[in-house]
């Protein structure tokens, strides 16, 4: 299983990448492993705000339905189009095309809260 | 939590494992979509030791069965299977099951891991209050391990490591045999929709069959498959599941199992309380909807048309063969059959066409 260095990580299992005040959510290796193939995602409007720590979209599996929690608040700027039609993405490239949504960052204080790749690897193992 | 004699052989194939009905089961190997797949195109391998089984022997074996289970046994042949449920006196379902004749004092009857132990003391019930004595029931479970090869390529696969003449056994018949040099019953039948096969042996021998069958059809392209594909596979064929589809609320006429359901056979546990609910008309039928745009459905759902709650999914999934969500669903008998209904999900309707079944 991969976790990107350069990530920072919840313990809900959502990455986070951060470019200046935009930030990419994604859920992470782990995640997927657990959820098994995933057959559906729903994500919030572009324009919606999320607010750190509540759900904003849905994953489901064949087995399981999981939501997903936004690691930080903002406003929603982009959001993966690639998801509806091609939900194994999520799979078979958590960081990369698996991608669910950029937000712009109100509140950068928030990502003090998040883990570093060891310290969320020591979580998922501990 | 039990565990099958083959245990040690899922996790070392790195199936990830689940409680169900009591039992330590794999519920995936690889992927569900994945073994799905192999299923419906080649073949998979089913570990499905948790199954009950359940001896009923003696002169009138027959009579107490007729009494005890919803289908006429009475039309069972020597090497036959037969699809059945046990009712209560108000036509709910205790458990549905397969019936097994070896001879006409001999019958072994197949039923859900997770009621094995209530089917059981339902039948010693009825023996007790039986008016047939020279017959015994007798809890076989421990004594069998049972796996399912299914798919197009099974027979195929098990013609290689069987004496038996698998073309002489046509569905749902079944015969006694060899299995890698261990005796089995051989049962052309399944769960799945498939051709294919559930062997029933020794629980010493699962690991020996096992491990023949997955090398003689690796190039079949043969893969263990978990409970998650056994019931993606099952729901695309609109089999009942019990505790879905059949409970003992649900009556087997609601739930499509008419067929197995002969009122007219001379009586039978419930047969009284169904026959006064055809009269009277049913109150709920079991239909099959397909969402019409992206989704899953899923059970506990509600559905509705036209804005009022007709009931609710027993089961759903994203079918992946179909790769759209499918529901089998309990709706009030009055609205059956409309063809536009909803279905609530995270409190958003979905439109969904009710389908013919089975889906696939």
């Amino acid at each position: 299983m991969e976790f990107p260095e350069e990530l920072k990580y919840t313990e809900e299992h959502e990455w986070v990448s951060l470019d200046g005040d935009i930030v990419t959510i994604g859920v992470t290796d782990f995640a997927q492993d657990q959820l098994g193939d995933v057959v559906f995602v729903e994500l919030p409007e572009v324009g919606e705000q999320v607010q750190g720590g509540k759900p904003f979209g849905v994953v489901e599996s064949v087995k399981a339905v999981s939501d997903v929690y936004a690691p930080v608040s903002g406003e929603v700027i982009e959001i993966n189009d690639a998801l509806p039609d091609d939900p194994e993405l999520i799979n078979n490239s958590p960081y990369e095309e698996g991608w669910m949504l950029k937000i712009r960052l109100t509140t950068p204080a928030e990502l003090e809260e998040l883990m570093s790749v060891e310290a969320y690897q020591d979580f998922i193992e501990g | 939590m039990k565990k099958t004699p083959l245990n040690e052989v899922h996790r070392h194939s790195g199936a990830r494992m689940v409680e169900f009905g009591g039992w330590d089961m794999p519920v995936q190997y690889t992927g569900v979509i994945a073994e799905h797949l192999a299923v419906r195109q080649s073949a998979g391998l089913f570990d499905v030791s948790h199954m009950g089984e359940i001896e009923v022997s003696g002169a009138q074996a027959l009579d107490f069965l007729q009494h005890a289970t919803i289908n006429d046994a009475s039309t069972l042949v020597d090497g036959q299977v037969q699809y059945s449920a046990l009712c209560y006196p108000d036509g709910g379902v205790v458990d549905d099951l397969t019936v097994y004749r070896f001879n006409r004092e001999r019958f072994l009857l197949c039923v859900n891991a997770a009621n094995s132990e209530k089917d059981f003391a339902w039948l010693k019930t009825l023996q007790a209050e039986s008016p047939f004595t020279t017959f015994e029931v007798n809890d076989r479970s421990s004594e069998f391990a049972q796996l399912a090869l299914q798919g197009p390529k099974a027979e195929q696969i098990l013609s290689r490591v069987t004496d038996l003449d698998l073309t002489k056994i046509k569905t749902y018949f079944f015969a006694e045999g060899r299995v890698a040099g261990v005796e089995t019953v051989v049962s052309r039948t399944g769960y799945t929709g498939e051709d294919g096969f559930e062997l029933y042996l020794a629980p010493d021998a699962a690991v020996t069959i096992w491990q023949a069958l997955m090398q003689h059809g690796g190039d079949e392209g043969l893969v263990p498959v978990g409970l998650g594909a056994r019931d993606t596979l099952r729901l695309e064929k609109a089999y009942a599941l019990y505790g879905h589809e059949i409970t003992a609320e649900i009556m087997p006429l609601e739930a499509r199992l008419g067929w197995i359901t002969k009122l007219g056979k001379g009586g039978f546990v419930g047969c009284n309380a169904l026959l006064e609910a055809k009269e009277r008309g049913l109150k709920r039928n079991l239909i099959g909807l397909k969402l019409s745009g992206p989704g899953v459905p899923r059970e506990g759902y509600r559905v509705e048309y036209q804005g009022r709650d007709v009931g609710y999914v027993t089961s759903g999934t994203m079918s992946p063969t179909l790769r759209q969500g499918i529901a089998l669903a309990l709706v009030k008998k009055e609205f059956a059959d409309a063809d536009d209904f909803d279905i609530v999900i995270r409190n958003r309707t979905v439109a969904a066409k009710r389908t013919k079944l089975p889906f696939v």
